[in-house]
């Protein structure tokens, strides 16, 4: 179509074409009164809808939409970067909830379950040290939107998943990571807690790990938000039903993926 | 005499009328989630000092803010593609599209008409040359916040578009600050529209303006 074709004239004498402007104008603009009643009522009831874990149900819905299409795109070979030792920087603490209760990192011990009724086994930091070590440089992501280059060493979840959970027996879907105390927890898919880039750490910037990030054993899971990185594990449960979360359940992202 | 000249589609004024309140929506979600972490400064000037984030309510509001803009990011990225869309496929891109370098020479003869530095301003079609080139702008603008947004949201999945934009951190500051060419484009686009008057503002609700009749 041409310029013209698409952009018309109205030719009348000028009485006439008066009332056509203010035929249209009068209709146009009711229009356009109703859409923006309409999109303010809309946005209205987004936010006012029912809350599901701190954030009105639609948004919640979408959130969980968002996150099951990053979970369909994640990949083993999608990786974080990786970078040089010079670029490490200072990884600050960002709260300690779950590391506030008294703990004695000597009498450490990890609780595994492969399900939520199954009983529950011991194992000590040496089962996992015994596990192939890895030594990962890369971004940690916080959600408030701050990173920082850091440095890991541990076994990767994969690895202890293979070692741990009963050969033959059909891996469930999510995991589930809480501290001694389970004040603090974390609900993770499967694909991302098996990711290659998933630790089960136990050292930082080439040191022990430090209390105040997690001692004796942190997850470092780069493919997620700091708040996924829970220090301190006390228990890893796998698990058939999507696992509750500490902030998903204060309005954020339960996926919270990268 | 004078004759209705049809100036904008019906499809672009709702294109243009839905992207304002879902580009609003995002910059004030944005503005939510930027609490959290408000690192960037010009000097000691910084953006968004304390009193401003108390003052329109902000703080620890950012989880609202990243649900909101998850959710509205899909309906500013939908309207963003159908008007691309649009405007390629009906050939109203013609309008929008600077044609040649001449444009930038053109588009400050208008800058000067319209500080009445100059008399004339240079013949134009729909849109003169500084509009041309600041609504393209916008567009290509819009891309850009929808590929830094990506990438500062899925660095590891989306890792080598992160990398594109010179990692993580810059591609966070890249988003910011396509966000303040957006405030900086609003306040001039309002205006100019207030300066251009009714007839001109009309035409964007009701798609007809009042032009001479030459013939």
């Amino acid at each position: 179509m041409s310029n013209a074709a698409r952009h018309p004239e109205i030719v009348l004498p000028e009485p006439d074409l008066e009332r056509e402007l203010r035929r249209r104008s009068r209709r146009d603009f009711l229009v356009a009164g109703l859409a923006a009643i309409g999109g303010i009522g809309a946005y209205e009831w987004i936010r006012s809808a029912a809350d599901q874990d701190n954030a009105p149900w639609p948004q919640r819905g979408v959130l969980d939409f968002n996150g099951k299409l990053s979970h369909g795109y994640l990949s083993d070979s999608h990786l974080m970067p990786t970078f040089p030792p010079e670029r490490i920087g200072y990884l600050k603490t960002n709260g300690d909830i779950g590391l506030t209760s008294s703990f004695d990192a000597n009498n450490w011990q990890l609780q595994v379950k492969y399900d939520q009724n199954a009983p529950a086994f011991a194992l000590h930091l040496s089962d996992i040290t015994s596990l192939p070590r890895v030594e990962m440089i890369t971004r940690f992501c916080c959600i408030e939107g701050w990173s920082v280059v850091t440095s890991w060493a541990g076994a990767r979840f994969s690895d202890f998943t293979r070692r741990f959970f009963p050969a033959g027996q059909k891996l469930p879907p999510y995991v589930y990571m809480a501290t001694p105390d389970e004040n603090y927890y974390v609900g993770l898919d499967l694909k991302s807690a098996m990711h290659p880039q998933t630790l089960l750490a136990y050292e930082h910037n080439g040191r022990p790990l430090q209390p105040e990030h997690g001692a004796p054993l942190r997850l470092v899971i780069p493919v997620k938000y700091g708040i996924k990185n829970i220090k301190r594990i006390g228990l890893i449960q796998y698990a058939r039903e999507r696992p509750g979360d500490y902030w998903a359940e204060e309005g954020y992202d339960w996926f919270a993926g990268l | 005499m004078h004759k209705l000249k049809l100036k904008h589609l019906t499809a672009i004024r709702w294109f243009h009328w839905i992207n304002f309140p879902l580009l609003c929506l995002m910059i004030w979600s944005g503005i939510l989630i930027y609490w959290a972490y408000p690192v960037y400064h010009i000097g000691p000037l910084r953006f968004f000092p304390k009193w401003l984030f108390a003052a329109l309510g902000v703080p620890f509001r950012l989880a609202e803010g990243m649900a909101l803009h998850f959710f509205f990011m899909w309906f500013f990225v939908i309207n963003g593609v159908l008007y691309v869309a649009y405007t390629l496929i009906s050939g109203e891109w013609r309008y929008l599209v600077p044609r040649s370098w001449s444009a930038f020479r053109d588009a400050w003869q208008v800058v000067l008409h319209d500080l009445h530095l100059r008399k004339e301003a240079p013949p134009q079609d729909k849109y003169n040359a500084a509009q041309q080139i600041v609504y393209f702008a916008i567009i290509v603008m819009g891309a850009g916040s929808v590929l830094t947004g990506l990438a500062i949201y899925k660095p590891a999945q989306l890792a080598w578009l992160a990398a594109l934009f010179g990692g993580y951190p810059m591609a966070r500051l890249i988003h910011f600050v396509l966000t303040i060419g957006y405030v900086a484009f609003f306040i001039m686009h309002v205006a100019q529209v207030i300066l251009a008057g009714w007839n001109n503002f009309r035409s964007m609700i009701i798609g007809w303006e009042l032009v001479k009749d030459n013939e």
